[in-house]
């Protein structure tokens, strides 16, 4: 699924701006904001207008991007203070005043200029055990998972997630809890609490819990509104915490309502 | 926050919807209605209903309150640890006892 292109209307005479127009572009370098100003062009996307500050202004500047298409997300940044995708979001939709201001992506570590480093978002996709675990021994059939069951449809809404930590930076409970796993991971390990082949699902639930874990949300949505393919993170952390309640509701009752054998 | 935490939260967030309505209900009605405190205290006084609704309401704040302060604690300050939950257990204490109190001296006065 690719993301929504923005349909900010055209009539408007702020959005289309004629192409050759100044653009005032302010970039967070260095402890400050370095101003740059670029030419308006038909259809210009905001990777667009950082590739050209690169190339033609400063090649000092450092940026990520791959795909340049919506399908890697290297290249999410702060966006007059909103994280998105640079290269599916139009310089038209978004301009403020004929003015831009691009920062990194927030609640990361910042590597260089608008290039953050991604290590402590994918620690924490590995902390909630956002990998498939499969069990000491291989199952003797395939299982078979029908498309309609709820289980697969839970899958589904999450899995198009492509780790851009668009919602990571949209996030304010990892603002304040640095700790926090975040939407990302926690979306990641619902969509393996309803893979029916998982087999580590007891110590994925322990995983999410606690005061770094899916409890600590506060439903904000940020993470929900701001997601470039459409995904609805908040939704799987609700499930997450219903999944872990439930759990803990069994061990408890288990500890102290068992009948003696 | 521990799923047992934010089951017991939320189960006493239920309960909180409830008596606070029906809290604030009481209020109004008493107030408007022109009771002094002593036709007030008449009506509460021996009446079993009144000291078990306001007995539960004083549990629930009790356990909902500190759960709550907790986040907020941890989220706002660098207190972690033991520490806090200790501190958090002799709020609930402390609420639990000032409201039995409260509710019990009511129903005896």
């Amino acid at each position: 699924m690719n993301a929504p292109v923005s349909t900010a209307s055209p009539a408007d005479p702020t959005v289309e701006a004629a192409p050759g127009a100044p653009l005032t572009v302010r970039i967070r370098r260095d402890g400050g904001f370095q101003a740059f100003t670029v030419a308006r062009r038909p259809a210009q996307t905001i990777l667009d207008v950082v590739t050209e500050i690169q190339r033609a202004q400063d090649p000092t500047l450092a940026y990520r991007f791959a795909c340049r298409v919506g399908m890697c997300g290297s290249c999410a940044m702060m966006v007059n203070g909103r994280p998105r995708w640079t290269c599916r979001t139009r310089v038209a939709a978004v301009a403020e005043d004929d003015g831009l201001t691009l920062e990194p992506l927030r609640n990361l570590p910042v590597v260089k200029d608008l290039a953050v480093d991604m290590a402590p978002f994918f620690e924490k996709w590995t902390a909630a055990h956002g990998a498939f675990e499969p069990g000491a021994a291989p199952p003797a059939d395939f299982a078979a998972v029908a498309p309609d069951s709820p289980e697969r449809r839970a899958v589904d809404a999450g899995i198009e997630c492509i780790n851009c930590g668009v919602c990571y930076a949209a996030c304010d409970v990892v603002t304040w809890n640095p700790d926090y796993l975040g939407p990302a991971a926690l979306n990641r390990a619902w969509t393996l609490v309803n893979d029916v082949r998982d087999r580590g699902q007891e110590g994925r639930l322990a995983a999410v819990s606690g005061d770094a874990g899916c409890q600590s949300c506060h439903t904000h949505m940020s993470c929900t509104e701001h997601c470039p393919k459409a995904l609805a993170p908040t939704f799987a952390i609700a499930g997450l915490k219903r999944a872990t309640a439930r759990s803990a509701l069994k061990r408890l009752g288990a500890r102290h309502f068992r009948r003696p054998a | 926050m521990s799923p047992l935490l934010y089951v017991a939260q939320r189960g006493t967030a239920v309960i909180l919807a409830v008596a606070v309505a029906v809290h604030l209900g009481t209020i109004l009605y008493a107030v408007r209605g022109g009771l002094t405190a002593g036709e007030i205290l008449g009506r509460t006084q021996g009446n079993r209903a009144f000291l078990l609704f306001y007995g539960v309401f004083v549990v629930a704040a009790a356990i909902h309150a500190p759960i709550g302060l907790r986040g907020i604690l941890r989220e706002w300050t660098r207190w972690r640890g033991r520490s806090l939950d200790g501190a958090m257990l002799a709020v609930s204490a402390l609420l639990l006892v000032l409201g039995l109190r409260a509710a019990l001296a009511v129903y005896v006065a």
